[in-house]
Formats: structure tokens, sequence, C-alpha cells
């Protein structure tokens, strides 16, 4: 049982950043390489100046027409998705983790902040199932695959936040919570998830399109 | 949305969809074979990681529905919004990996031609960018490799292919169109001429085929502009004149290429500066983006000029000077190709401005403009789909309606046909009309004299 849970602890750890890491450059790789063999006329329309100005334009909260014609949607996406990154990166459990091991460390979030943080990024997981199972539009689209992804992003922030209140089973909260988080790193890649890349691309092209070609906003 | 506008035709019930004898004469003589063999082919063969992206990263978030005019129309039916029109399409194909069944196809070639316009309004509202419009022209094309095309707008893609213009418009037809437009024409200003051929001419003006085949009045119109503002301009007598493409919006790029192409090289042979078009928006699409590049230009190899902007300098530069502005209060469509496609929505709304007296804005306006619903060759698929296509337009209805003016100003010809039909099935009670219309009618009968102010760029 040590010997597992030190294997989950540490090389475990290494192995799922490895993936998540290799995992992305490689996808945008092959992406690459593939517009370069077949969609080269891509790099004809692709401009900095129009990709950069769509991304951020789409960064920008209830600027574009939809984000304003969807507020409560919108508003939660986007503190989920900060939340996503920042309640893991400053954790300070994390953060003594990490300084333990390399002796370096950064400013940390306090803990109770950060408990509240966690029920916000589950409550918005709630949010979108809920919103999957009752907007028509939404549910029309939805398949089983669709909970499967929200049940893993949400997994490590339910046992994380069991684990640290240790209501119960506090030993096997924490390796749950160690292997969801690994899995969601191993699952990044190679999912739909895998939108953290792709999307700024998608955007890149539809905003060079529009800019260079349509002399259009798409925002 | 307002609820005072009411429906004629009852709502069809969403199973039962019209078909017509090409597309059922078409579904009659496919194998699962065949259907697998095209399906799989165009799929692989013709996409790249472009179509690969689309699929993989869409989120199934439905935002992009808010932004569809069937969706709106329907009552939020989420079977129109763009991602569900994907679903039905696309995404069944992929995953029964092309082993679909004729009734699947039957559905699939009602939504790709009848049921979006292409009008990329959705790409605005998806935060990822993903280009429906571009997933539906390729299930148009897989269609179109079917051979399950919709009748009408199959017949003007064999016109094409035939004639080198949408109409079956014969060669001396064209021809005697144009000098009889002439002669009429020359009644209110005894030296014009449509000049037939003029090499090197500055201008080439072109039309789509409808108008020499039953708008010859827009000819006169474009020719007394051409004339008044003393424009050394052509025509083409040859094929080549027809700027309009069917076959871009059937997935016949084959077809489409050499429309473009014929089109391109008649402006080559007359070596003229630059091409002028008449108010159609999907002829400008197709001259402008489409066409070029299946013919291997990252932009067309002519300046390529909407009416919209050659009146707009015609107009700023004083070539065509206005007598007395149009009177009557006016309300102007975005046409989706020359709005949110070429960003000259500004540009139309200082002509009308500058035309009329009384100008009131439709909501949503420029690049959100929504699509008059007879686009993308939607209107092209003729009678059979004319009922519902009066049903997925009620957003556009009530949209007119709620401006209130009298006139309804359409830059393009399958708007102005579209619209016309909305105003007639919704009792709306405005004229449609193009701003050639009201520029001829308004502006000063003089001809600009060269030496005169008013230099074009």
């Amino acid at each position: 049982m040590n010997a597992f849970i030190d294997f989950i602890m540490g090389p475990m750890v290494w192995i799922a950043f490895l993936i998540f890491i290799l995992g992305l450059i490689f996808k945008l790789v092959m992406i690459i390489r593939d517009v370069n063999a077949r969609e080269s006329y891509v790099y004809s329309y692709l401009t900095w100046k129009h990709s950069l100005r769509s991304i951020f334009a789409w960064l920008i909260p209830f600027f574009p027409q939809s984000t304003k014609q969807s507020p409560i949607f919108y508003s939660i996406s986007y503190i989920f998705h900060l939340l996503l990154f920042i309640v893991p990166i400053f954790l300070m459990s994390h953060i003594v983790l990490i300084n333990e091991a390399f002796q370096v460390s950064w400013i940390a979030l306090d803990d109770s902040v950060a408990d509240i943080l966690t029920l916000v990024v589950i409550f918005a997981l709630v949010f979108f199932a809920i919103r999957r199972q009752t907007v028509p539009e939404v549910k029309y689209l939805t398949s089983f695959s669709d909970y499967i992804l929200i049940l893993i992003v949400a997994l490590p922030f339910i046992t994380g936040f069991l684990a640290y209140h240790q209501f119960f089973l506090y030993r096997w909260m924490v390796i749950a919570h160690v292997i969801s988080g690994e899995m969601l790193l191993i699952f990044i890649p190679f999912s739909k998830f895998s939108h953290m890349i792709v999307a700024p691309l998608t955007r890149a092209y539809m905003g060079s399109e529009f800019g260079n070609v349509r002399h259009a906003k798409d925002w | 949305m307002s609820e005072d506008i009411e429906i004629k035709d009852k709502p069809l019930v969403a199973k039962e969809k019209n078909t017509d004898e090409a597309v059922e004469a078409g579904l009659a003589k496919l194998t699962p074979e065949r259907i697998k063999n095209t399906i799989n082919e165009v799929l692989q063969k013709e996409t790249g990681p472009r179509f690969k992206a689309y699929v993989e990263t869409c989120m199934h978030c439905g935002l992009c529905a808010e932004a569809c005019l069937y969706f709106l129309s329907n009552d939020r039916d989420p079977s129109y919004s763009p991602a569900g029109k994907v679903k039905q399409t696309i995404w069944g194909m992929l995953e029964k990996k092309g082993e679909v069944s004729v009734d699947f196809l039957r559905r699939a070639v009602h939504i790709a031609q009848t049921e979006c316009n292409v009008c990329k309004r959705c790409s605005m509202y998806c935060p990822f960018g993903i280009d429906v419009a571009y997933l539906m022209l390729l299930v148009r094309r897989i269609c179109h490799k079917l051979e399950i095309t919709p009748l009408y707008i199959q017949d003007t893609v064999n016109s094409h292919s035939a004639t080198m213009n949408q109409m079956w418009v014969k060669e001396d037809e064209w021809i005697d169109t144009l000098q009889w437009q002439e002669e009429d024409a020359r009644e209110e200003f005894e030296d014009l001429r449509i000049p037939l051929d003029k090499v090197g001419a500055d201008v080439m003006y072109s039309v789509i085929a409808p108008e020499p085949k039953f708008q010859a009045g827009l000819l006169y119109q474009a020719a007394t502009i051409m004339h008044a503002a003393g424009i050394n301009w052509t025509m083409p007598s040859s094929p080549g004149w027809d700027n309009s493409n069917m076959a871009m919006f059937t997935g016949d790029n084959e077809i489409s290429g050499r429309i473009a192409r014929a089109f391109y090289e008649t402006a080559a042979r007359l070596k003229v500066k630059r091409i002028v078009m008449g108010e159609c928006g999907h002829a400008f699409r197709s001259t402008y983006d489409v066409g070029n590049r299946w013919l291997g230009w990252a932009m067309p190899p002519f300046e390529v000029v909407h009416a919209l902007e050659f009146y707009h300098e015609l107009l700023t530069t004083g070539r065509i000077t206005i007598a007395e502005k149009f009177k009557k209060t006016v309300t102007l469509h975005d046409p989706c190709n020359v709005s949110r496609g070429r960003g000259l929505h500004d540009m139309a709304r200082e002509v009308t401005n500058m035309v009329c007296e009384s100008f009131v804005d439709m909501t949503p306006n420029r690049e959100h403009n929504f699509c008059c619903g007879a686009g993308g060759g939607v209107i092209n698929c003729g009678p059979p789909y004319k009922g519902e296509r009066m049903i997925n337009n009620k957003a556009k209805a009530e949209q007119l309606k709620a401006t209130g003016a009298e006139v309804l100003i359409a830059p393009c010809h399958n708007c102005h046909s579209g619209l016309e039909d909305i105003v007639e099935h919704y009792d709306l009670n405005m004229e449609v009309k193009f701003l050639g219309d009201i520029i001829f009618e308004t502006m000063e009968k003089k001809i600009y004299k060269p030496g005169e102010p008013g230099e074009l760029k």
C-alpha cells in the first residue's frame, strides 16, 4: 500500500505532468504538420494582428455580442475557467509540496478563501450539468460523454475539498484526489479539453478571415 | 421576440420535411456502398485539420443557437440551431463512419440546402469561432456527389455548366437585351451607350443572369448611372458576363471554379482596370472570396467592386449629384455577403443617408444583421420549399416590422427577392428597393464632363 502511495505521489506526478505538457506540444505539432501538408492556404490569410485582435476581443468579459446575450452563462464560465488554474496553482498545500521537492514557493491563497473558491468551481460544474439538462438547445447536443467531461474536472475539486475538511476516510480521499488530479492532466491533450490550445487557433483563423478578407468584426 | 406576427401556414412538423423529385430520384438510386464511399471520400480526402478541429473542439455549449435565424424563427427548436444541424448531418456521418441511411440523407440534404443560409452569423457567436457554414457546405458537397441536390438549384447549376450563366440566357439574347436597354435609355440621354467588349476600359460592369432574363430595367438604370457619371466602362458580350455562381452553393466546386475562371478571363481579355458588379451578394462572395481560392489566388486577380462601394465613390466624388433626396422613410438590410463578407455596412449607411431623407436602422444590424433567409442558395431551391422558408423567416419579418419603415432597401438580388416574399407573406406593407433604384430616381440627370471636379480613385 505504501509503495502504491509513494508511486502516485512521486513518479506518477511526473508522468502526469509530462503527458500533459508533451501531449499538448505533440497535439500542436501535429496540427501544424497537418496544416502544412493539407491546408497550407491557411497561412495566406492568417495574420498576427487579426488573430490577436479576435482572441483578445473574446477574452474581454461582455465585449462580444454573444457574451452580452448570455450573461449568466458567460459570467460563470469566465470565473470557472480562471479558478480552474488559480485554485490549484495558489493552493497552500500544493505550494508546500512543491517547496519540499524543489525549494521554490510563491504567494498562496488563504486556506479559507481557497475553500470557498473550490466550492465555486464545484457550483459552476453543477450549473453546467443542470444547464445540459434544462436548456433545450444544449440538451439536444448533449451526450453521455459530456457529463463524463464534467465529472473528470469535478473529481479533483470534490475530493480535494473533502480531504481538506477531513470529513471521512481522509487517507482515501487524499489518494483519490491525487489520482483524479493526475487523470485530469493526462486526459487534457486527448479529449475536448484540448480546446485549451485548439480554440485559440480556430479563433485566430476566423479572426483573420474576418479581419483580413471580410473587413468585419467577428465578435 | 414579439408575437404580433401571425403565421399564415401551419408550422410543419419537424419530421415531415419537404422534398422534391430530384432529391427523391437521387435517393432511390443510392446503394449503401456508394453512400459510405462518397461520404468517407469527402470527409477524409477533401478536409483537413480545420474540419478536425471544428468537430473535435465543439464543447456542445449551444451558444451558437442564439445567432441563427432558423432557430429564432421556429420557437427556439433546437434542431434548427447551428450545432443541432451539425449533429444531424456531420456528427451522424462520422459516428456511423459513412454508413448512414437514405432517410438520414433526405434529412441531411434538407438541412444543408434549405435550413442554412451559410451566412456565418453563428461563427460570431461561437466562442471558438467554429465555421458551421463550412460544415454545411461540406454536407452539400457530399449531397452533390451523391446526386441528391434539390431540383431547382440543380437546374441553375446545369445552366451554368452549359451556358456559363445561371438562367439559360442565350448569347444573342444577352446582346439583344443590352441593345434594347441602350435604345430605351437613349430616349433619356441621346448619347448613351452600353459599350460592348471595349478593350482597355476602366470598368467592366457585370451582372447576374436574372437581370437580362426578367429585370432588364436594372441594366437601363446602371447604364444611366455609368453614363451620367462619365465612366469609361464596358460590358462583355461573351459568356463570362454573368457573375452569379449557384454551383458554389451546391458543393459543385468544379463547375463553380469554371464559372469564376470564365469571369476573370473575360475581364482579362478586356484588359479592364477593375470590375464593378451590380447589387448582388452571392456573386460578390463568388468573385471576391470563393472562386479565386478555388483557382489558386489568395485574393481576386482583379479589383472587384460591389455596387455599394461604387455608388459611394460616385456620390462622394461628386460624379453623381442628388437633385432631391428620397422622401419616404427607409430602412436598410445588410446583405451578409457584403457586410459580414466585406464590411461595406457603414458605406451602405453613408450612401443611404446621402440619397434618403429619413433613414431608420433595423436591429440587429451591420455584421450582426439577420440574413434575409433567401441567401446561400436557399431561395434557389425553389417553390417546393417556399412555405417553410416563410416560417423560417419569421424572426426576420419581426425585425423588419419593428422599423416601421415604408421602404426597405436591399442591395442584393437574393435578399431583394427573399424580402419581397417575406413582406408579402407577413403583410408588412413595405416596398423593397435596390439602392440603385433610389439613386436613379433622385439623381440629377446631367452628364459629368471631363475636367469637372470628381476625381475617381
